[in-house]
């Protein structure tokens, strides 16, 4: 492979240059692929919420939610429409899944799902 | 009514402190010890030995034990067991009363456990290998500052485990050129740098002008990628009014994390920066400089599970382990045992890890083990399948020597534990699967590949000292 040295393209002024925590430095994932972390939360005895926000204030620790947790629901489609939902209710905003670990009173996974605006 | 009178002279101490018809109290601390008895000596009066002195007895009678009721205050042997596949030494159980001990102080109970008996001329070799301290103890004590779950929250980071960096060359840097080595390891994608643990307050780079660079390049860091980021800030001083002044600074910074060498600063020192840290809502990183002096001896000294119980409940948030994979000390078994009594509210016994008690801490909060030394990028998806989430993966030299960089030796390490833990989620098995995972994940990120190339084939593969005792 090319192992000529690079440059870091990370830039202040780029929002590009923006990361949203885990799976941030992946690819975008598929619904597919969302739909398959969503079953590894509901094997963990998570329960998923959904979460959006404008990218302005994406470092805020609170997110509005969408509607309420789904709290109890185990099917994946269900949750992904939500993530749909919330999606096309505003597409310039970030949103993210959520999944609540009740046990140990955290939360066991979040990611974003979609970028809004970049 | 039986009474006792006073008979001077040395007696056996089999006599008073062999027990083996005593159960252990729900609120005894109990003690298991490798010994190694001198020629000829017999294994009841060894142990007995080693619970006198390391209770109430002394060499020879007292008129003074008179005054009080021994029988309350004494520690008893009560089991002797034979070490698997090796006859030279054998296990001793000991249950001590509670009130033998200082509520919250661990530098009490090691004064106690591990005073003078380990210099005792009746045996040859000495090793404390786990002890159980009573739950209605560990209440007494302050434990982790914030703990795993209030860690995350203040660090935004869940669903994985985290990544560090410990900056190196570990001594000679300027305040500045460090500095510059912080930013570029965070911009990159790692969650935490690292302070070395020798680096405290040297003349090549006070530790003032230490906390300033590292404070701007972090800052920049988080304002160009939108994460929150960490830098252990080394407070470790050579006095408390030191260390509390290096930590006041780290706060008024703005900091989130310090960070400090609890052995060699000793427990009293830990305990009162836990209080500190608990206090002031600070996250605090435990290193464990001169750990091996004491634990790596199969048959002599402190094993590595006590000093972990102990730190746990004198107060951390993180505390190093080993890695299992990379360049130190560490069989698989025994690091598991030891992670589990970092994270985990009950610990069953479990000889196969070389836990001899059930260790209940109650509602104490738990410390993420961090696993540093030696590993790098290849490394990612054994780890995470070790330790799973709750843990700190340190790259030192598997960041800064990336060709391309910091930057890019931290994007490399964060797109690789991404992909793993997606891969893990997804079911697949990172241990028969890992390299398909990372040579994947390699196809969109080039710094990837380059340190995937640059880390080929690298594997350290030395025979453990300090085996779990096994028979064969």
């Amino acid at each position: 492979m090319d192992m000529t040295i690079q440059n870091h393209p990370s830039r202040l002024d780029n929002p590009q240059s923006l990361k949203f925590e885990t799976f941030s430095y992946l690819p975008p994932m598929s619904e597919t692929q969302i739909e398959a972390q969503i079953e590894y939360c509901f094997s963990q005895d998570w329960d998923c919420a959904v979460e959006y926000c404008e990218l302005e204030r994406a470092t805020d620790d609170y997110w509005y939610m969408w509607k309420l947790p789904l709290f109890g629901e185990r099917g994946a489609k269900k949750i992904m429409q939500a993530l749909n939902d919330c999606r096309d209710a505003d597409p310039s905003c970030l949103v993210r899944l959520v999944a609540y670990d009740r046990k140990r009173q955290s939360r066991g996974m979040q990611f974003v799902v979609h970028k809004g605006g970049l | 009514m039986s009474t006792k009178t006073y008979d001077a002279g040395v007696k056996d101490y089999r006599l008073t402190y062999w027990d083996p018809n005593y159960t252990p109290k729900e609120t005894d601390l109990l003690a298991c010890f490798k010994i190694t008895a001198q020629e000829g000596v017999d294994r009841k009066e060894a142990a007995a030995a080693v619970c006198a002195e390391s209770s109430t007895g002394t060499w020879t009678t007292v008129w003074t034990d008179h005054f009080t009721d021994m029988d309350h205050y004494k520690g008893r042997a009560y089991r002797i067991e034979d070490v698997p596949g090796d006859d030279t030494c054998f296990y001793a159980f000991i249950a001590y009363p509670i009130d033998l001990f200082e509520e919250g102080s661990i530098t009490n109970v090691l004064t106690s456990l591990v005073g003078n008996v380990f210099g005792f001329k009746a045996i040859r070799a000495l090793r404390l290998e786990d002890i159980r301290f009573p739950l209605a103890y560990v209440m007494t004590c302050g434990g982790p500052p914030n703990g795993i779950n209030v860690e995350r929250d203040i660090m935004n980071k869940y669903g994985r485990p985290m990544l560090g960096c410990t900056i190196k060359p570990k001594l000679g840097l300027s305040g500045k050129n460090y500095g510059r080595a912080v930013y570029e390891a965070l911009r990159g994608g790692l969650d935490f740098t690292k302070d070395d643990e020798n680096v405290n307050s040297q003349p090549f780079m006070r530790w003032k002008q230490r906390f300033d660079f590292v404070a701007e390049g972090l800052n920049q860091a988080e304002a160009e990628t939108g994460e929150r980021k960490g830098h252990y800030l080394n407070v470790t001083g050579p006095t408390m009014e030191d260390t509390y002044e290096r930590a006041e600074y780290a706060k008024s910074l703005g900091m989130r994390i310090i960070m400090h060498d609890f052995f060699t600063a000793g427990f009293t020192a830990n305990t009162s920066l836990a209080n500190w840290c608990r206090v002031n809502g600070m996250l605090l990183h435990i290193h464990r400089a001169m750990h091996a002096v004491v634990d790596r001896n199969p048959y002599h000294g402190i094993h590595f599970r006590v000093l972990t119980k102990c730190l746990r409940l004198s107060g951390g948030d993180h505390l190093h382990s080993g890695t299992v994979v990379g360049k130190l000390e560490g069989d698989r078994e025994a690091t598991l045992g030891w992670v589990d009594l970092m994270r985990d509210s009950f610990i069953p016994e479990n000889r196969k890890r070389g836990l001899f008690f059930d260790q209940d801490y109650g509602t104490m909060p738990g410390m993420l083990p961090v696993a540093s030394g030696g590993i790098h990028v290849w490394h990612m998806p054994a780890l995470t399948a070790i330790y799973g989430d709750q843990a700190v993966f340190q790259f030192g030299g598997g960041t800064l020597g990336h060709p391309w960089g910091n930057a890019y030796g931290a994007e490399a390490n964060r797109v690789a534990l991404e992909a793993c833990v997606m891969a893990r989620n997804e079911g697949k098995d990172l241990e028969r699967e890992g390299k398909d995972v990372l040579l994947n994940a390699a196809k969109h990120c080039p710094a990837l590949g380059a340190a995937l190339e640059t880390w080929k084939e690298i594997k350290f593969e030395f025979d453990t000292v300090d085996k779990l005792d096994k028979a064969g």
